[in-house]
């Protein structure tokens, strides 16, 4: 017996909120929990859910769309329709939960002021590879499979890439990121709002989210989109009862849940709609149990192994891809947390170590499976941290932070630059964006999704656009 | 069952104001009028403790509300009553060392203890200040963190912050240890804020974070070699910032006493203090009026927790309004008090984190998501965890129906009720009971021994359907 998966994270957990609304966002009508009256609404509230399985892919998915009846059987019609249409290209996005340490991903080495900033974190010039691009920045040692895929000209690196004003709230500053803008109140996502413009009514796999519950980015307002649960053993059982009773019992999981489900309580339907949704999610595994005892399936070749799920929805991304299933937009979330408070050196080298290799193997695994040129990879964090670390061995909250875009077809350049220490710091000491996140969408948009970005990202006429595609 | 109206479902409530409502002590918060029926005291069990034992609702509900309320906000007897906990091959627990044991150690005060409040509110302390283990990796110091909570869960608030602000397990959590002048780390600076005390961005700045976090500064521990722990959690003047802060335009030479002082004298913290306690025991928030006055009655009763909570308990929405999911762990306490079992098994450590709720390991520092307990997961474990529930003494003996006599639904059901300590539930799940009981252990039964052993075999399934009813999983 062993206790919870450990978290390599330290107590602030803030960033957590996120997930702890999102999980909130499938109920239609509701509001925030109360506990934090400032925070922006999660987008994704409001949308309805139904889960069912994917029988042509063994899956179970949990549906999200709003204000249309969602037939399972109607799915399956769409998505094999999508399947065989002209292939469209995919777009896979990436968070590094937690606000990732930017300025140790990429190792301001050659600033004179950064021993200073950095006298217990910092890193010797040559403890990773050089920086092709700014003789100044190195690759921490366990970025190598980034800088690998750098030196093939397949990521497009951006050093500073933040906002104007930028709020240290890991919630408000991932929201503002989900949504594609700087602001509170918006419900769907920069790319549910892409989807809703150019997707499909009957296509949940267009918007797939690798994670037990949707991620904001992929919140849409009328198309459907949907979330793999980890398909697992499912069984119910109650001592003493075998046989027909034992049969007959589980359509009094019917009956008891539509008694919750017509309640006028929201606490009852709550229940009732977890029995209603337990019942079918039984029905459907039950031709898909795994042998009991079962082991997970092995991952391909190059994956990191890994206690976290992150190398394995990676994995199940290109295998999903490469069984041609109907993907758009996807959105996949390590598991490691890169919000290093404290104990920085031990916890962000073996996140790091972990997320640089399930990237470099997924790139791999699209070149083999000849996906290569459909796929870009987004990878993103909220903040990026303060260049003057703390005296726990960690980093607080920043501003500015790093992004890749990673692929076969990215343009390899850098956007934007690395301000550097001396001139580069706002008057909290943190660093300054030299590339907006914003203008980032609308590059992936218009260069990738081929989609004007103007009715997608709020303000996109005055975004600046990089080139990012070649 | 008429008495079960008003208490389920938010829309059928009827008021029965037989009794004009009683006049407030406490400043002014309407106070439930409405009769107290055993399925109210029963809400009541539920909401600010772990559920009735056997016969205790009836109990509760001949003392009238405001009895009922004081009972367990003034509780006489805080021993505990009933046999040591065990683990399976009962030895003795050990919370500090053994994985699990030390949710079985709380666990057992939940079901054994007669000032349910008192564990209640120790566990909205726990949420509150939600520290987990997971990171500060001390049973010990988890547990005495615990037993602060539970000393102060009912006193002075600014008391209970004081002691949290410097609780060596929150120090280690919120990264308040080692916090130094040279550079202060902001962690708990900005949670006590935006969780504690205030809220998010409810009048505060990024600077009134940094400043906060200079003030706090000073606390250190030394680790212990022998141990592999870290020990002596105190204060050193050398490390404290002793320079002059400005906190939301206040200046001065703050420390954390002013720090903590500062954030509670805050115009924002009442309402957010009103609000997120208020949230643990009703889902529908207060009106702006009887927030103002819950507002008013905490500021002017020196911030201490128990008028508020007396007030609150009384309030008519507690117990007319909408219901509330059972957290997990307090579903297992109410389920091992209605049964009369003691702890005697590690189980319930994983079953309950299976159930979606581990305690001392909650997900964040925001702690549990309290209105998303349910899903196709935790349903699951919920379900299962009735299994467990029905040890080898409580399990049915098969076949034990005398042939030729005639099968009774009605009776099938009761029994799988009274099996739990008879918690009220609907008509509607009553009926589905009762039709799932007629057709498991009379319909289905055609061969002799069907019918002989099909009734026992529906009542071990009823007794896992009660507790998968969508009544029993919420009050």
């Amino acid at each position: 017996m062993s206790g919870p998966a450990p978290h390599r994270a330290c107590g602030c957990r803030d960033y957590n909120r996120a997930e702890l609304l999102r999980h909130a966002a499938a109920q239609a009508g509701r509001g925030l929990p109360a506990i934090d009256p400032g925070m922006p609404v999660p987008a994704g509230t409001g949308l309805s859910r139904r889960g069912f399985l994917l029988a042509s892919a063994g899956l179970a998915l949990s549906v999200y769309g709003a204000g249309r009846a969602l037939d399972p059987r109607v799915f399956e019609e769409g998505i094999a329709q999508a399947a065989a249409a002209p292939a469209q290209p995919v777009l896979v996005s990436v968070y590094l939960q937690g606000g990732i340490d930017a300025m140790s991903v990429l190792y301001p080495a050659g600033d004179p002021l950064y021993a200073r900033y950095r006298p217990a974190l910092g890193l010797p010039e040559g403890a990773g590879p050089a920086f092709s691009e700014d003789p100044r920045l190195h690759w921490h040692p366990q970025a190598a499979p980034l800088a690998q895929l750098h030196g093939e000209g397949k990521v497009s690196v951006m050093p500073a890439v933040g906002y104007a004003d930028p709020d240290q709230s890991h919630f408000t500053s991932r929201h503002f990121w989900e949504v594609g803008a700087t602001q509170t109140d918006l419900l769907t996502g920069w790319m549910g709002r892409y989807l809703d413009l150019t997707g499909a009514p009957d296509n949940p796999l267009q918007g797939l989210c690798l994670d037990e519950s949707l991620q904001p980015s992929l919140a849409t307002a009328r198309m459907p989109v949907a979330a793999i649960d980890t398909p697992s053993s499912y069984s119910f059982y109650a001592r003493d009862v075998w046989g027909p009773p034992q049969e007959i019992m589980y359509d009094c999981f019917d009956a008891l849940g539509g008694v919750g489900a017509r309640s006028g309580d929201a606490a009852m339907r709550q229940s009732g709609q977890a029995a209603l949704m337990s019942n079918a999610l039984r029905r459907q595994l039950t031709p898909f149990q795994a042998d009991p005892g079962g082991s997970a399936p092995a991952l391909p070749a190059g994956y990191p192994k890994s206690d976290d799920h992150f190398p394995q929805r990676m994995a199940s991304v290109a295998q999903l891809l490469g069984a041609g299933l109907p993907l758009r937009c996807v959105s996949v979330s390590t598991e490691s947390v890169f919000d290093t408070h404290d104990n920085q050196a031990e916890d962000f080298n073996k996140g790091l170590d972990a997320a640089a290799q399930t990237l470099l193997a997924f790139q791999r695994d699209l070149e083999a499976r000849g996906l290569a040129d459909r796929v870009l990879t987004l990878v993103w964090s909220e903040f990026g941290r303060r260049p003057q670390e703390n005296a726990s061995g960690g980093t607080d909250h920043g501003a500015a932070g790093c992004a890749f875009v990673i692929g076969t077809r990215a343009a390899g350049t850098m956007v934007g630059e690395w301000p550097g220490l001396a001139a580069g710091l706002d008057d909290l000491g943190n660093l300054r964006a030299t590339s907006d996140f914003r203008g980032l969408y609308c590059s992936l948009l218009e260069q990738w999704l081929g989609h004007d970005a103007a009715p997608i990202v709020p303000g996109a006429a005055s975004l600046a656009r990089s080139r990012l595609v070649r | 069952m008429a008495h079960t109206r008003g208490v389920h479902g938010g829309s059928k409530t009827v008021r029965r104001r037989r009794h004009a409502p009683a006049p407030s002590p406490h400043g002014h918060l309407p106070v439930y009028g409405g009769r107290f029926t055993p399925a109210h005291a029963e809400r009541l069990l539920w909401r600010a403790g772990f559920g009735p034992g056997r016969g205790e609702a009836a109990k509760l509900s001949r003392k009238g509300l405001r009895a009922a309320v004081l009972s367990l906000t003034r509780p006489h007897d805080r021993s505990l009553h009933g046999p040591a906990p065990t683990t399976q091959n009962g030895q003795p627990i050990a919370p500090y060392d053994a994985w699990g044991e030390d949710v079985l150690w709380w666990l057992d005060r939940m079901v054994r203890s007669r000032a349910p409040l008192v564990e209640r509110m120790t566990l909205i302390w726990h949420d509150w200040f939600a520290t987990s283990n997971d990171l500060v990796n001390s049973q010990r110091l988890m547990i005495e963190q615990n037993e602060t909570q539970r000393r102060l869960s009912l006193g002075s608030f600014p008391s209970l912050l004081a002691a949290m602000t410097t609780d060596p397990a929150m120090l280690i959590w919120l990264s308040g240890a080692d916090s130094t002048k040279q550079a202060p780390n902001e962690n708990y600076a900005r949670e006590m804020q935006e969780l504690f005390t205030l809220g998010a961005a409810q009048g505060y700045s990024e600077r009134d974070v940094r400043e906060h976090a200079r003030a706090l500064t000073g606390w250190t521990s030394v680790w212990s070699q022998a141990t592999g722990q870290r020990e002596n959690f105190h204060f050193d003047a050398k490390l404290h910032d002793d320079g002059v802060k400005v906190i939301y335009g206040h200046r001065g030479r703050f420390g954390w006493r002013d720090s903590v002082r500062l954030a509670l004298e805050h115009p924002a913290h009442p309402r957010h203090f009103v609000g997120r306690l208020w949230s643990y025991f009703c889902p529908e928030p207060l009106s702006r009026r009887d927030a103002r006055a819950a507002e008013r009655l905490y500021v002017s009763s020196a911030k201490r927790i128990r008028p508020v909570v007396e007030a609150m308990l009384m309030h008519p929405l507690v117990h007319s309004g909408p219901r509330m999911v059972k957290p997990p762990i307090v579903q297992i306490a109410g389920m091992l008090r209605g049964i009369g079992r003691y702890i005697d098994t590690d189980a319930w450590a994983w079953e309950s984190n299976l159930a979606g709720q581990m305690p001392f390991y909650p997900p964040n520092v925001a702690g549990w998501e309290a209105d998303r307990w349910l899903n196709t997961g935790t349903w699951l474990a919920r379900f299962n965890l009735c299994a467990q529930m029905i040890d080898d003494a409580r399990a049915l003996t098969p076949g034990g129906h005398r042939r030729g006599a005639p099968v009774d639904p009605r009776r099938l059901a009761a029994q799988a009720l009274d099996f739990w300590g008879r918690p009220a539930v609907s008509a509607a799940t009553r009926g589905a009971l009762v039709a799932y009981a007629k057709s498991a252990a009379v319909d289905a039964a055609s061969a002799s021994w069907e019918r002989e052993q099909y009734p026992a075999l529906a009542l071990g399934a009823l007794r896992a359907l009660v507790v998968a009813s969508p009544d029993y999983q919420t009050s």
